[in-house]
C-alpha cells in the first residue's frame, strides 16, 4: 500500500501545478468532506433561493417581468441540480443530501433568510444578492476539483441574465414616481449589508479559509471578494442614483478602492445560527414541498415498474 | 466475435475537462473493452481517462422529436442576458 503521506504529497503537487482533481483520483478525505460540505450549501442555496424570489412571480407588474423572474426561478432549479450532480460524484447519494437540508443540519446561503417585501426586493436580490452570488462563482471556475469547476462555468454563463434583469427592473424603477424611487432606496438599504455579508466572515475569522486556499477549492479570500463587490458595485448605485446605506463608504486613492464601514457579524451569525426573519418559514417550505411532491416521485417508480413488466410480458409473447 | 457487445468509448483528453464521445468498439467485456479503447483511441495521447458503456445502456432522443423537444426553448429570448436594455455605463454584466 501507498502511504498516506506521498499520496497526500502527490495530490497537493497536483493541485499546485492547476491540475484539477477529478473523481477517481485519490483525495485526501478532508478535501472531500470539505467539498461536500461546500458543495451541498451551495446547492441547497440555489434551491431555497427559489423561494424568497417565488414569491413575487404573481404579483409580477407586467408580462415582461413575469417571464423574466419565472425564467430566472428555473435557472435556479436548475443550478440546484448541476450541483448536486457534482457533489454526488464525492460519493454521497442525493436522498442524504435532501435529508441534511431538510433537517437543518446542512446551511444554505443565510440572505435567503431576508424577506422580499416588496418588489423592488426582485431587482435588489438580482443585481446585490446576484451579482454577490457572481463574484464567488466567477473565482470557483477555477476550483480545484473538476466537476465542481465544470458546473460553475455553466452556472456562469447563465448568471448573467439574472443579474442584468435586477438591473433593469431596478434602472425602471429609478425613473418611475417619487414612490417608486422611495421603494427601491429602501429595498437596497435593506439588502446591502446582507449581501455583504454573504461572502462569510472577514480572513481572520474565517476557520476553513487557510486550508481551502491551500486546496484552491477556493482562489481568493472572503475579504478579497467582498472588496471587489463593493468596488463594482457603488459605480452601478450611481446609475440607479441611490444612496448605499454606509456613511464610511469612500474612495481611498493609496488601496485603489472604496473603504467600508464595519459589518455587524452579530447579526449574520444570528440569522446562520437560525434566528433570521424568515429561517423558520424558508425551512418549512421545503419540508411541506418534499412532502407533498412525495406521491409524484412514487407514481413516477410505479409506472417504470408498470411498463418494465409490459415489455418483458411482450417480449415472451413474441 | 459476433456476440461481442458494443460499446461507446468517452475519453477526457486532461484532467479538468469532459469526458468526450470519440467512437464505438467490439469487446467481451467492460476491461477488455478498456484495453481496447486504449489502443483503438488513444495511441497518440488523446486521453488521460476512459469511460466504457455498453452501447445498449444508451438511451437516446428521437430525431423524429426534435421540434417537440426544442421548439419550446426557441420563442424565450427573455432566457437570454441581450433581452435586457441596461445603459452603456454598465460594464461587464
Amino acid at each position: 500500500m501507498v502511504p498516506i503521506k506521498s499520496l497526500e504529497e502527490k495530490f497537493q503537487a497536483a493541485v499546485d501545478a492547476e491540475i484539477k482533481i477529478e473523481p477517481k483520483d485519490w483525495m485526501p478525505d478532508a478535501y472531500r468532506k470539505t467539498l461536500i460540505r461546500q458543495i451541498s450549501q451551495h446547492a441547497h442555496s440555489e434551491i431555497v433561493g427559489m423561494l424568497p424570489e417565488g414569491n413575487w412571480i404573481s404579483r409580477a407588474p407586467s408580462l415582461r417581468r413575469k417571464v423574466g423572474l419565472l425564467a430566472k426561478v428555473q435557472d435556479e432549479a436548475g443550478h440546484g441540480l448541476y450541483l448536486y450532480s457534482a457533489c454526488e460524484t464525492l460519493g454521497i447519494d442525493r436522498e442524504e443530501l435532501f435529508e441534511q437540508l431538510n433537517t437543518g443540519k446542512a446551511k444554505y446561503s443565510s440572505i435567503f433568510n431576508y424577506p422580499t417585501t416588496t418588489w423592488a426586493d426582485i431587482g435588489a436580490i438580482g443585481w446585490l444578492v446576484d451579482g454577490a452570488a457572481i463574484m464567488n462563482q466567477v473565482m470557483l471556475c477555477r476550483t480545484s476539483y473538476g466537476p465542481y469547476a465544470r458546473a460553475m462555468v455553466r452556472i456562469c454563463k447563465e448568471e448573467s441574465f439574472h443579474q442584468r434583469q435586477g438591473f433593469e427592473i431596478l434602472l425602471t424603477l429609478s425613473k418611475g414616481s417619487e414612490e417608486q424611487r422611495a421603494m427601491l432606496q429602501d429595498a437596497v438599504d435593506r439588502w446591502w449589508w446582507p449581501s455583504l455579508m454573504m461572502f462569510g466572515p472577514s480572513d481572520k475569522e474565517s476557520t476553513h479559509s487557510a486550508q481551502s486556499m491551500k486546496w484552491k477549492i477556493k482562489r481568493k479570500s472572503n475579504d478579497e471578494l467582498r472588496q471587489q463587490f463593493v468596488d463594482a458595485t457603488v459605480e452601478q448605485a450611481k446609475i440607479l442614483n441611490v444612496t448605499l446605506p454606509d456613511p464610511e463608504l469612500k474612495w481611498n486613492e493609496e488601496r485603489g478602492h472604496y473603504d467600508f464601514g464595519p459589518i455587524d457579524w452579530e447579526e449574520f451569525w444570528n440569522v446562520v445560527k437560525g434566528n433570521g426573519p424568515c429561517n423558520k418559514e424558508r425551512l418549512a417550505a421545503r419540508v411541506k414541498a418534499h412532502d407533498e411532491g412525495a406521491w409524484v416521485r412514487d407514481a413516477a417508480v410505479a409506472f417504470a415498474e408498470k411498463q418494465a413488466k409490459r415489455r418483458a410480458e411482450a417480449n415472451k409473447v413474441a | 466475435m459476433n456476440n461481442w457487445p458494443l460499446w461507446e468509448v468517452f475519453l477526457r483528453s486532461r484532467q479538468g475537462l469532459h469526458h468526450k464521445h470519440v467512437g464505438s468498439l467490439h469487446a467481451a467485456d467492460e476491461k477488455m473493452a478498456i484495453e481496447n479503447a486504449r489502443d483503438v483511441y488513444t495511441r497518440r495521447s488523446e486521453g488521460v481517462s476512459i469511460w466504457v458503456v455498453e452501447s445498449k445502456h444508451i438511451h437516446a432522443s428521437s430525431p423524429d422529436e426534435s421540434e417537440a423537444l426544442y421548439d419550446p426553448a426557441n420563442d424565450k429570448v427573455y432566457r437570454h442576458p441581450t433581452f435586457y436594455d441596461l445603459p452603456d455605463e454598465i460594464k461587464h454584466m
